[in-house]
């Protein structure tokens, strides 16, 4: 049982409880919760495969380390519109008569 | 000895992700992930991964907490409508996601023994680009269509946030952060943190080359300053329709393009680098990528404009 | 010598848990917001000075040291202004608490 392994096993760990917040979550804030720690458990599994590709003078594989540097960045962005969609969506409900249609003077 | 370090890390993943994903409040759920992400970081830095760990840190837990604490702060109050799957609903989630983890660590456990590797190939082609650090060499040089990809993929998300405002306040200010003054402590922490912060994220893109750091993580580090500086209130609310604005999130794709197509002029293939001038390049486009990724990263995290203040 | 340095560095460091361990206490144990805020900014920051202080003799140079002590100096400050701010925040959310919990028990005793 290496390090890498033990890794691994907590990120298909991860992605499951990830997985049951996607699912179960009562409002869309628990929903983007579980994406973002169903991603988290996938760039562990990810983390594990780089530490057991160690080797010629490195400490881990650096491409998959790469990859999900790349993948975190994305995974934020993500979240980051997700949360704007959902405030957007909340102040919509709120007021439900307001139109964006002020500028042509359209009626809502 | 260190595998029970590593074993209790895990279990304490574990336990923050379900604390995180079982919270019936939003914002207790929220601090149980920011925890959850700076152990994830630790669980990062215990896999030699030092990059990632600064990235997940600084992104997947410090700017990502900012955003989902926002979120929880607007969040209404859950009622019976949005209450969630009932108990054979709960049941069922519960069997999926058992079946999903069972799967992956079945495949973990099915790796196959000899681990396939590139960092034979990585090690051997980086002196060629004049780094030294040779997760800075994926991301820049070997695998440099990622980053670009990457890059617009953060500017796509920039206007799919904006794309979020009201028709006549599309060129406005997002939404203040506080109402009213800011909180004295906030600007006094600003103050004293934001000139070292600045000067360790333009540390940590110079050191990239060489040692764990660079474009992302100093990108991160800035933009995260920059929002202290917004919370504190000795910093303007960026205008969303300043052009120098724009010209600073659009420098970092677009320089990148025009790098990826200089490689087609002068080295022979898309993304190629000039040979002999590969690092001066590399830093240069590295400044652009930073600069744009710390720009949009506050950008995303403010918000739709709101517009300006009717008197 | 190294031998001394190695016994100071387990005793300090096992200080510094011993304070964590007290504002972890805290924090599970005391009443209200206010009180865990006091009790955990207090003993965090002394349990990082014990642990920063313990790991000073085992750097491997002047300049780690040096580090080490800034993020010391730099945690102080942010755990201290987090802590002021944070405690505003509690006790402007305290009245709005209380009339949640009025209205609850109103609503009991109409039961």
């Amino acid at each position: 049982m290496t390090d890498a392994l033990l890794y691994g096993l907590a990120g298909a760990a991860l992605a499951g409880a990830g997985t049951y917040g996607l699912l179960t979550a009562a409002g869309a804030l628990g929903r983007i919760l579980g994406f973002n720690i169903l991603g988290g458990g996938v760039f562990l599994i990810f983390g594990a495969v780089a530490r057991r590709g160690a080797g010629a003078g490195l400490a881990a594989d650096p491409v998959p380390q790469a990859l999900v540097i790349t993948g975190i960045v994305v995974a934020f962005c993500a979240t980051a519109l997700a949360v704007a969609l959902l405030l957007r969506l909340d102040a919509a409900r709120a007021a439900p008569d307001q139109d964006d249609g002020e500028k042509r003077g359209e009626a809502p | 000895m260190s595998l029970l370090f590593d074993g209790l890390l895990c279990l304490l993943l574990a336990g923050g992700a379900l604390a995180a994903v079982a919270s019936p409040a939003p914002r207790a759920a929220v601090l149980a992930f920011m925890g959850y992400g700076l152990l994830l970081g630790l669980a990062w830095a215990r896999l030699k991964a030092p990059d990632v760990a600064l990235t997940e840190i600084a992104i997947g837990s410090g700017i990502s907490g900012i955003v989902l604490l926002r979120a929880a702060a607007g969040a209404r109050p859950a009622d019976a409508a949005t209450a969630g799957p009932g108990a054979t609903g709960r049941a069922l989630a519960a069997a999926v996601s058992v079946a999903v983890a069972l799967a992956l660590a079945a495949m973990v456990l099915a790796l196959p023994e000899p681990a396939p590797s590139q960092a034979a190939d990585a090690a051997a082609a980086l002196p060629a680009t004049g780094l030294g650090n040779p997760v800075t060499g994926v991301l820049l040089a070997f695998r440099a269509l990622d980053t670009l990809l990457e890059k617009i993929v953060l500017l796509l998300a920039l206007v799919g946030v904006w794309a979020l405002a009201r028709d006549p306040k599309w060129r406005g200010r997002p939404a203040p952060l506080f109402e009213g003054a800011a909180p004295a402590p906030s600007a006094f922490l600003a103050r004293i943190l934001v000139p070292i912060g600045v000067l360790v994220g333009i540390y940590l893109l110079w050191t990239g080359a060489d040692a764990p750091g660079g474009a992302f993580q100093s990108g991160a580090t800035l933009a995260a300053m920059g929002l202290l500086a917004l919370m504190g209130g000795i910093a303007p609310l960026p205008d969303a329709g300043s052009r120098r604005l724009r010209a600073v999130l659009l420098a970092g794709p677009f320089g990148l393009l025009a790098v990826g197509f200089l490689g087609w002029a002068s080295a022979g293939a898309f993304l190629a680098f000039p040979p002999g001038i590969e690092k001066l390049v590399i830093k240069t486009v590295e400044v652009a990528i930073t600069a744009s990724i710390a720009l949009t990263l506050i950008l995303v995290v403010l918000g739709p404009p709101a517009g300006e203040e009717r008197p | 010598m190294s031998l001394l340095l190695d016994a100071g560095t387990v005793v300090l460091v096992a200080a510094g848990l011993l304070f964590f361990a007290a504002g972890t206490l805290g924090l599970v144990r005391l009443p209200d917001g206010l009180s865990r805020i006091h009790a955990l900014t207090k003993a965090d920051n002394v349990g990082l000075a014990l642990i920063v202080l313990g790991l000073l003799p085992q750097a491997p140079s002047l300049l780690a040291a040096v580090k080490m002590a800034a993020v010391w100096l730099l945690a102080q400050f942010a755990s201290g202004a987090v802590a002021q701010v944070m405690a505003e925040a509690a006790m402007a959310e305290a009245p709005m608490a209380e009339a949640a919990m009025a209205e609850a028990a109103e609503q009991e005793a109409q039961r």
